[in-house]
């Protein structure tokens, strides 16, 4: 009996066919994923229009520090791709690797806001704060808020290992591990125009003395770093 | 968790405030909806009532400049986002999943969260009066304005955090619509086999998941802005104030589109079946319902013609929005050439239908007026603009919704409305509301700005404000005539049956009220108007249709388990929300609340997903918890069907065709009518696999 209920609970629609084919936890997601594009394009917007508007420093070329986050930002990546294998080996139904790849996932994300943490208190203490200047405001709340989305991603993944410690993961239910996918990969992606923008196009703006709208400044700048 | 979910019984019963508290049926939460947002329209009337009484003559003392300020505020955002927009998601519950036969929404227990947290948004909103601390920079709260400087109450914090909430809500109700929408229909219902009030509930929940976000930003800058330091609107650190205009209409304008579709949705039900003939032109209103949706993003610095974007962006948007009244005027076309050659029928729902198309054209060429940038200079911030939008929101919107309340009123009470009551409450609105904002379009072009809570006799405005005063009391009176006409019309009425209109959508077919399960056998939809099709061809056949489909034994079709985890969750949401309103001070956690309020969500969540069924049906059911709208038409097998309860009578077992709905007499193997093979019904749950 407790068996049964499990099954009956945990893979909700599998059996049930849609209007389309598409599962409705999975249109559900899309949908919800284009309603957070929307999000983050309104941070990126506002991020965008006060680029190089700061009255008082420090400015992005102050203190950005562009190779660490290459770092991190290289790390995450890496976690899409540990991602990856937990679906194909929850396809696969190979029980060890799921939760392998899974925690992988999750500690490659820790490892990103271990990073983040780490950034946010250096600049505080290099005198940056979200009050500090309009970059402080934006910067702080765009990669707060992108911050807090990997966060969630975690403890999804964490409480999808512990289910899948059960046993309880496997090809029935790979919409499960899907869908924490689908969403990690999303917030993955953010942060790649996350750091085009911020670090290696804006990472180099200076006080409004200096000319930020310049790209190809940005870019030998960044060049000139390495 | 599982623990927990484990020593706290799934809740199950049927009646009993309890059984509404933890509800997931679409139609009790719909009802809930409609109810508790009736409360803040009655709310909302009252503040409304303050400022005509306040401006019936000039120099009132009545209330003060700052009670007036919190009024309108307090009127607009609670008419837009208390009032219209849950009214719509009310028949959005109650309509969406019987007109597209399924049996509840995609997802039961998101649809109560949805719920819940509108209440509570709703609630947090109006607390700021118990603490005196009303919001009051207007329904837009323009920075800067709104920085702590000029707003050092907390009627702000109060005003962004409710609107917040009532985002999730709003949110978490268009998720759930589009993915009904496009994944429950029944078998046969094509896309433009849709009715077309299903068509714009998809286009405003679309409209709703990308401009809610945009809004969302805004209201976390502001957020931030008057608790953190931030300078997102603060001109001293280099912030700008324009940018929450562009953020606000971003989601402003798409947001009016949210307000009307639905109501025009409703219009486009409401018309044909009281003209007897289909909708004109159906495909072409879908289109420009589409085209509005899309439109709808190009056009929301008209707001903003006075700030001073240049002439480029001016013209720019003034081009956009001159265009997007095309679209607007075809459907206006649409709904005329229904009338033309129809046998109109003047119930109160097509009085309210042909009121809506009137008033709408009203504030539609009031809206083309101010399209026109050098016009709009001098209307701008007028009592014009105050005009314009109760022609579109109350002429447009709020008529539409009553339409639907006369039209859908007997499906969902099985009683009839009395008609003399309506008729005269349609009429107190419809003269109501002209004599009250009509003449607010002279006092605007007079120069009478908005937002001013009084004026002096030498302008001259005294006359038309008073006159709009009255109009006031008008419709005051007509509110009260709609309720007690609802008081009545659930005692006195006869039954209505289960389509007293004669009505072409799927929601008719079955009995009224609906059945917990709406459809015993899941529809195949034959066309667009399908009950209509369906009625015809049966009458030409000689055997018209008199009854509802059959009632079955609820028991042995499964529908989704009442849940408590939905109300926990929203009320963590309330908590994260609220708690940003206390401020400790302290050095690293300042606002420890809201944490408790994330603990209750986490908890909240983590029950909702490992929940288990509820015990009755543990053992022998194996059906989804959720979206199970789909799953249930067996090919060839055969329910048993009964007889609606009669008293305390028994039930009587008659047998129906499961493949044609024919009526079968016990002993056949075969069904005459469709040669589907016939099953022994003694054994449903063997059947429903
Ligand atoms: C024919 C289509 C329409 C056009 C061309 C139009 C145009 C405009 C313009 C240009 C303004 C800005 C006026 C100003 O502030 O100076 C405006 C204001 C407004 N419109 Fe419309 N409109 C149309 C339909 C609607 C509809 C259908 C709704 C809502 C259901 C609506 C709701 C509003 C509201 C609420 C405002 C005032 C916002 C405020 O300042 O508080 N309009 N309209
Ligand atoms: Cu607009």
């Amino acid at each position: 009996m407790a068996h049964h209920t499990e099954i009956s609970h945990h893979a909700p629609e599998e059996e049930h066919p849609t209007t389309t084919g598409i599962n409705n936890r999975k249109l559900l997601m899309w949908v919800f994923l284009s309603s957070d594009c929307l999000f983050f394009g309104s941070l990126i917007a506002t991020y965008m229009v006060y680029r190089g508007q700061s009255l008082v420093g420090p400015y992005p070329v102050d203190i950005i520090d562009v190779p660490i986050t290459t770092i991190s930002t290289f790390v995450l990546l890496c976690s899409s791709f540990a991602m990856v294998r937990a679906l194909a080996a929850t396809n696969e139904d190979r029980q060890g690797a799921i939760i392998f790849w899974l925690l992988m996932t999750a500690f490659l994300g820790a490892i990103f806001i271990g990073f983040q943490v780490y950034e946010f208190n250096l600049f505080k203490t290099e005198g940056l704060r979200i009050d500090t200047n309009l970059f402080g405001t934006t910067f702080f709340t765009l990669t707060g808020f992108h911050g807090a989305h990997v966060t969630l991603g975690i403890v999804w993944l964490l409480g999808l290992a512990w289910v899948a410690k059960k046993g309880r993961v496997g090809p029935k239910t790979a919409l499960d591990v899907e869908l924490a996918g689908l969403y990690w990969h999303f917030v993955d992606i953010v942060w790649i125009v996350i750091f085009t923008l911020l670090y290696l196009i804006g990472g180099f703006d200076t006080g409004p003395a200096g000319d930020p709208s310049l790209v190809p400044h940005s870019i030998t700048g960044f060049l000139g770093l390495i | 968790m599982a623990t927990l979910t484990d020593v706290i019984d799934r809740p199950s019963g049927e009646s009993g405030l309890w059984s509404w508290i933890t509800t997931v049926d679409h139609k009790r939460i719909g009802v809930l909806y409609g109810v508790t947002a009736f409360i803040f329209l009655l709310l909302g009337g009252i503040e409304a009532g303050i400022i005509r009484l306040q401006l019936s003559v000039p120099d009132s003392t009545l209330v003060s400049a700052d009670t007036f300020n919190q009024m309108f505020t307090m009127h607009g955002t609670t008419m837009i986002f208390l009032v219209i927009m849950p009214l719509s998601a009310s028949f959005f519950n109650f309509v969406i999943p019987l007109a597209i036969g399924a049996r509840d929404v995609a997802f039961p227990r998101l649809n109560a969260f949805s719920y819940w947290v509108f209440l509570f948004g709703g609630l947090l909103l109006n607390a700021s009066f118990l603490t005196n601390q009303a919001p009051d920079a207007g329904w837009f709260s323009y920075a800067n304005l709104t920085e702590k400087p000029f707003s050092a109450n907390q009627g702000l914090d109060y005003w962004a955090l409710g609107l917040q909430v009532l985002g999730v809500s709003s949110l978490a109700a268009a998720f759930n619509f589009i993915v009904t929408i496009v994944n429950m229909r029944a078998p046969g219902m094509s896309l433009m086999r849709m009715p077309l009030f299903v068509w714009m509930t998809l286009v405003t929940s679309i409209l709703l998941v990308l401009a809610f976000p945009v809004i969302t930003v805004g209201l976390i800058e502001l957020t931030f802005d008057r608790n953190f330091g931030t300078n997102f609107f603060v001109p001293e650190g280099g912030g700008d104030p324009i940018l929450w205009q562009h953020l606000f209409w971003v989601f402003g304008h798409p947001e009016v589109y949210i307000l009307i579709l639905p109501a025009m949705g409703i219009v486009s039900e409401v018309l044909p079946t009281f003209s007897r003939k289909p909708l004109f032109g159906y495909p072409v209103v879908v289109f420009s319902g589409v085209v509005i949706g899309i439109m709808g993003w190009a056009v929301w610095s008209h707001h903003m013609f006075t700030v001073g974007l240049g002439p480029v962006a001016v013209t720019v948007f003034m081009i956009t929005t001159m265009l997007i009244a095309v679209p607007t005027g075809v459907k206006i076309f649409n709904w005329i050439g229904t009338l033309w050659g129809g046998q109109i029928d003047l119930k109160t729902a097509m009085l309210f239908a042909l009121g809506f198309v009137a008033l709408f054209i009203v504030g539609g060429l009031s809206g083309v007026s101010h399209a026109v940038a050098p016009s709009d200079n001098q209307q701008q911030d007028t009592y014009y603009i105050v005009a314009h939008i109760h022609y579109v929101l109350f002429g447009g919107a709020l008529f539409g919704i009553f339409a639907g309340v006369y039209y859908w009123f007997p499906k969902l009470t099985g009683k009839l409305f009395h008609e003399g009551l309506g008729k005269l409450h349609f009429w107190l609105y419809f003269i109501g509301m002209n004599v009250t904002f009509f003449p607010m379009h002279y006092l605007g072009l007079n120069g009478m700005p908005r937002r001013i809570y009084t004026y002096a006799s030498e302008f001259g405005w005294d006359g038309l404000n008073l006159l709009a005063s009255l109009g006031y009391l008008v419709l005051f009176v007509g509110t009260l005539i709609f309720m007690v006409n609802i008081l009545i019309s659930l005692r006195k009425e006869p039954d209505a049956g289960h389509d007293p209109w004669d009505a072409p959508g799927l929601e008719w077919s079955i009995a009224s009220p609906p059945p917990s399960y709406n459809f015993a056998k899941i529809p195949e939809v034959e066309g667009l108007d399908h009950y209509w099709i369906v009625k015809r061809r049966a009458a030409a056949e000689g055997r018209p249709v008199t009854e509802p489909e059959a009632y079955v034994d609820p028991s042995t079709i499964h529908m989704p388990d009442p849940s408590y985890w939905p109300l926990v969750t929203a009320i963590g949401v309330l908590v994260l929300a609220a708690g940003m309103l206390f401020d400790t001070g302290w050095d690293y956690i300042r606002f420890p609340i809201p944490f408790i309020g994330g603990i209750i969500c986490f908890i909240g969540i983590i029950a909702w997903a490992n929940e288990p069924p509820a015990k009755e049906h543990a053992g022998g059911d194996h059906h989804a918890e959720d979206g199970h709208g789909m799953a249930h038409h067996p090919a060839t097998a055969t329910a048993a069907v009964m007889e609606r309860p009669a008293g305390a009578a028994g039930v009587t077992v008659r047998l129906l065709c499961s493949n044609c709905g024919n009526q079968l007499s016990s002993s056949f193997r075969f069904c005459p009518y469709c040669g589907g093979a016939v099953e022994s019904p003694a054994d449903p749950d063997h059947q429903e696999g």
